[in-house]
C-alpha cells in the first residue's frame, strides 16, 4: 500500500449530502487528479461532526484544517491551494464555533476588535499614567473609597469569594480563600506583597497594567490590606521593568498626596504604605517565597514548605502575595459586584484572562478576552489567523514552563477547570504559536536550556536534572540520541516533579513530556532515522551550539 | 492639596477632572496620544514624540494637546499615535514613524484629513 500524505474528510451525513457533499467529493477526486495527486492524497467520508450549520464540511488531515460549507465549485480551488501549493485558503475555512464566553465591545470607534473583553486592561493605554487626576475620572479608587466607607473588611473577603476569582499567576488558586487564611492567621503585623515579577519569558501582561495603569495596582494592594488586616505592601517588580517602576513611584507620591496611602485613609483609622522593589533578573524569584527571600535582603531561593507565606510569610509574618493580574481585577470586582464578575467567563472560571500572543500568527499583541475561549478562536478572532504559508503545529501556553498545545487540542475551552481536564496548564497566559516548520526538539531544547540555566540549585533534583534532561534533548537534536535516552529522561521529570523544592523544578520537564505525549513520532524520527523532519535541528554533533550563550554588548 | 476624606470627596474630584476635559473639548482643542510603553518606546515612540513636538515647535502650532499613555496591547503596531480631534472619534494609528508622525501633524491634525492607510485596522 502507498504512503499517502495527506487525508480529505467529506461529511456524509444526510444533511450534507442533501447539501451536496457527494458532488463535492467528485470534483475533489478529478481536481486531485488532474494535479496527479491522487495517488497522495485520500479522500474519505464521515458522518456526524458536531457541526450543523456549515454543511457540507471538509477537513484536510494531517493540518486539520475545517472548511465548510464549501461547494462543489470550491473543490478544484481547494485542492490547487491547499494540496498542491500548500497554503491554508482562508475563504473556505470553517468559522470558528461559537464564541463560549459572553461577548462584550471594547468602547471607542468602531476600529476595534469586537468580543474582547477589558476589565483588567480597561485604563491601560487610555489614560495618561502619570496623572491621577485621568485615573479618578476613570472611576479610580472608587472601589476603595467604598471598600473602606461601605464595607468591613469581612464583607470586602466575603464579595472576592462569592465572586469566584482565582489567582491569575499561574496556579489558579482561589483569591478569596487565600485572603480569609492571612485575615484568619494569628500575628498583629501582616503583609501584603504583589507579584510583579513577570519573568515568564513570553509573558508581559502585568507590564500593560504596572506601565499603563500603575494606580490600579495601588488602589487593589490598600484593599486587600484592609481586608486581611496589613498596614504595609510590597510591590516586587521585575528588574527589566525601569519604566513600571518609574510609573509606579509617580503614582505612589500622588496618592500619598491625596490621602489614598498613609494615615486615616478616607478619613478612617485604616493607614497603608507601599514600598517598591526591584528584582534583578532571577527567574526563580517569581516564586513566591524566593520572592520574599529576596525582598528581605537575601539570595533568592525558595523556602521549604510548609508553613506558608500566608502564616509564615515575610519577616515571618502572614503575608498575601497575589499576582499583579489578580489584584487588578479586585477594584471592578467591588465596583459592579461579584454577580456581575460571575457573569464573565465560564461557570467554574469566572472573569477574563490576559493573554499575551506571539509566534506565526498575523497579530501579535496583547488581549484580554472572558476565560473559556478557545485556542482556535485566539489564533483566527484575535489573533487574525496564522501567517500566511503557515499551518497551526502546536501552542505553548504559559511560558517556558507551560503546557504544550497540539493543534488537535485546540478547540478545549481555555479555562482552569478544561485545561485540567485535557492535562495541561493554562500558566500566567502567554501563547506562543507555532507552525509546521517549528521543531519540537529544537524548541524543548532551547526551554530546558532557559531551566538550567535558571535554577537557584539550591535543591539536587533541579539543579542535576534540569542539566541532564537538557543534555539528553541537545544528543537529539545532534542525532546522537538513543531510545533509552527517552526513558531516562521521562524518569527524571517524574522524579523532579515529586521532589523539586519550588516550582521551577517541577515544571522544569513539563515541556519535554508534552513533547513524548504528542509529537512521539517526530522525536523517535531524530533517533531510529537520525532525521530531523523539519529541517531545524543540525544533526550533526560537529556544528552544535556551544553550551553557553554569552550576550556580548559591542560598544 | 486635595486630600480625599470620603466618597464625596472623591466623586467632586472626579468631575471636576471631567469638567476640565470637556470644557477642553468644547474649545474643540486636539489630543495627539503617543503610546509610551516599553514596547511603543523600544519601537521607536521617542523620536516620534520628538518629531510631534518639533513640529508643533516650527510650525507654532497652538490648540493641540501632547500626551502620552500606556501600551494598549497593539504592540505588533507599534509606535501608536493617537489623534482625538474635539468630539470626533479617536483616530488610532499605527507603526508611526516620525515622517510620518509629521505627515499626520500637517495632514490630519492641521487639516482634519484622516490619513486612512495607517489606521490601525479593526
Amino acid at each position: 500500500m502507498k504512503t499517502k500524505r495527506a487525508m480529505i474528510l467529506v461529511s456524509n451525513d444526510p444533511e450534507s449530502i442533501r447539501l451536496g457533499a457527494n458532488e463535492v467529493v467528485q470534483h475533489l477526486n478529478e481536481a486531485l487528479a488532474s494535479y496527479d495527486l491522487q495517488d497522495e492524497v485520500d479522500v474519505s467520508t464521515i458522518s456526524d461532526v458536531g457541526y450543523s450549520n456549515i454543511l457540507p464540511l471538509v477537513i484536510v488531515y494531517p493540518d486539520t484544517v475545517v472548511y465548510g460549507p464549501v461547494k462543489a465549485s470550491d473543490a478544484r480551488y481547494l485542492v490547487e491551494e491547499h494540496l498542491y501549493k500548500g497554503r491554508v485558503v482562508n475563504d473556505l475555512l470553517a468559522p470558528p464555533k461559537a464564541l463560549t464566553g459572553p461577548i462584550g465591545f471594547l468602547r471607542g470607534h468602531k476600529g476595534y476588535n469586537p468580543a474582547e473583553q477589558r476589565v483588567v486592561l480597561e485604563r491601560a493605554g487610555r489614560i495618561d499614567p502619570e496623572s491621577i487626576e485621568e485615573f479618578i475620572s476613570a472611576n479610580g479608587y472608587e472601589a476603595l473609597g467604598k471598600a473602606l466607607s461601605e464595607l468591613t473588611p469581612e464583607g470586602v473577603i466575603e464579595i472576592i469569594e462569592k465572586s469566584g476569582l482565582q489567582g491569575r499567576g499561574g496556579a489558579g488558586f482561589p483569591t478569596g480563600r487565600k485572603w480569609r487564611f492571612v485575615r484568619g492567621a494569628k500575628g498583629e503585623k501582616k503583609y501584603v506583597v504583589c507579584n510583579a515579577d513577570e519573568s515568564e519569558p513570553g509573558t508581559f501582561k502585568d507590564r500593560l497594567v504596572l506601565e499603563g495603569d500603575p494606580h490600579l495596582i495601588i488602589e487593589a494592594m490598600v484593599i486587600a490590606g484592609y481586608a486581611i488586616g496589613a498596614d504595609e505592601g510590597y510591590i516586587y517588580i521585575r528588574g527589566e521593568y525601569g519604566l513600571a517602576y518609574q510609573h509606579l513611584e509617580t503614582a505612589i507620591a500622588q496618592a500619598k498626596e491625596y490621602g489614598f496611602l498613609g494615615d486615616n485613609i478616607f478619613g478612617t483609622d485604616f493607614c497603608f504604605n507601599i514600598h517598591v522593589h526591584a528584582g534583578a533578573g532571577a527567574y526563580v524569584c517569581g516564586e513566591e517565597t524566593a520572592l520574599i527571600e529576596s525582598i528581605e535582603g537575601k539570595r533568592g531561593e525558595p523556602r521549604s514548605r510548609p508553613p506558608y507565606p500566608t502564616t509564615n510569610g515575610l519577616w515571618d509574618k502572614p503575608t498575601l502575595v497575589n499576582n499583579v493580574e489578580t489584584l487588578a481585577n479586585i477594584p471592578p470586582i467591588l465596583r459592579n459586584g461579584a454577580d456581575w464578575y460571575k457573569s464573565l467567563g465560564t461557570p467554574s472560571s469566572p472573569g477574563t484572562k490576559v493573554y499575551t500572543i506571539m509566534g506565526n500568527v498575523n497579530f501579535r499583541g496583547v488581549i484580554e478576552v472572558p476565560m473559556g475561549i478557545t485556542l482556535r478562536e485566539v489564533i483566527n478572532i484575535y489573533a487574525k489567523g496564522m501567517k500566511p504559508g503557515s499551518i497551526l503545529k502546536l501552542a505553548q501556553t504559559g511560558g517556558s514552563s507551560g503546557s504544550i498545545i497540539p493543534a488537535d487540542l485546540q478547540d478545549t475551552p481555555m479555562d482552569f477547570e478544561s485545561f485540567r481536564k485535557a492535562g495541561v496548564s493554562l500558566g500566567s497566559g502567554a501563547l506562543l504559536i507555532c507552525d509546521q516548520h517549528t521543531c519540537i526538539v529544537d524548541l524543548v531544547k532551547v526551554l530546558l536550556q532557559f531551566f538550567r540555566f535558571e535554577s537557584c540549585g539550591k535543591c539536587t533534583p533541579c539543579r542535576v536534572g534540569a542539566q541532564r534532561i537538557y543534555e539528553i534533548t541537545k544528543r537529539l537534536t545532534q542525532g546522537q540520541g538513543e531510545i533509552a535516552d527517552l526513558d531516562i529522561a521521562l524518569d527524571l521529570i517524574s522524579e523532579m516533579e515529586r521532589t523539586s523544592n519550588c516550582g521551577l523544578g517541577q515544571t522544569a520537564g513539563t515541556a519535554f513530556r508534552g513533547m513524548m505525549t504528542h509529537f512521539r513520532e517526530e522525536v523517535e524520527a531524530h533517533i531510529l532515522n537520525r532525521v530531523c523532519p523539519t529541517g531545524v535541528c543540525s544533526m550533526d554533533p560537529e556544528t552544535a551550539q556551544s553550551d553557553y550563550i554569552f550576550i556580548t554588548q559591542e560598544k | 492639596m486635595p486630600s480625599i476624606k470620603s466618597l464625596e470627596d472623591l466623586k467632586r474630584i472626579r468631575e471636576e477632572a471631567l469638567e476640565k476635559r470637556k470644557v477642553k473639548t468644547a474649545e474643540g482643542s486636539i489630543q495627539v496620544t503617543v503610546a509610551m510603553g516599553t514596547c511603543g518606546i523600544a519601537a521607536g515612540a521617542r523620536d516620534t514624540m520628538k518629531a510631534i513636538l518639533d513640529h508643533i515647535e516650527s510650525n507654532n502650532v497652538s490648540g493641540v494637546i501632547v500626551t502620552q499613555t500606556g501600551c494598549v496591547g497593539k504592540c505588533d503596531y507599534e509606535p501608536i499615535v493617537a489623534v482625538t480631534m474635539g468630539e470626533e472619534p479617536k483616530v488610532m494609528y499605527g507603526r508611526i514613524t516620525p515622517e510620518r508622525a509629521h505627515k499626520i501633524m500637517q495632514e490630519h491634525v492641521a487639516a482634519g484629513k484622516v490619513l486612512t492607510d495607517w489606521v490601525i485596522p479593526a
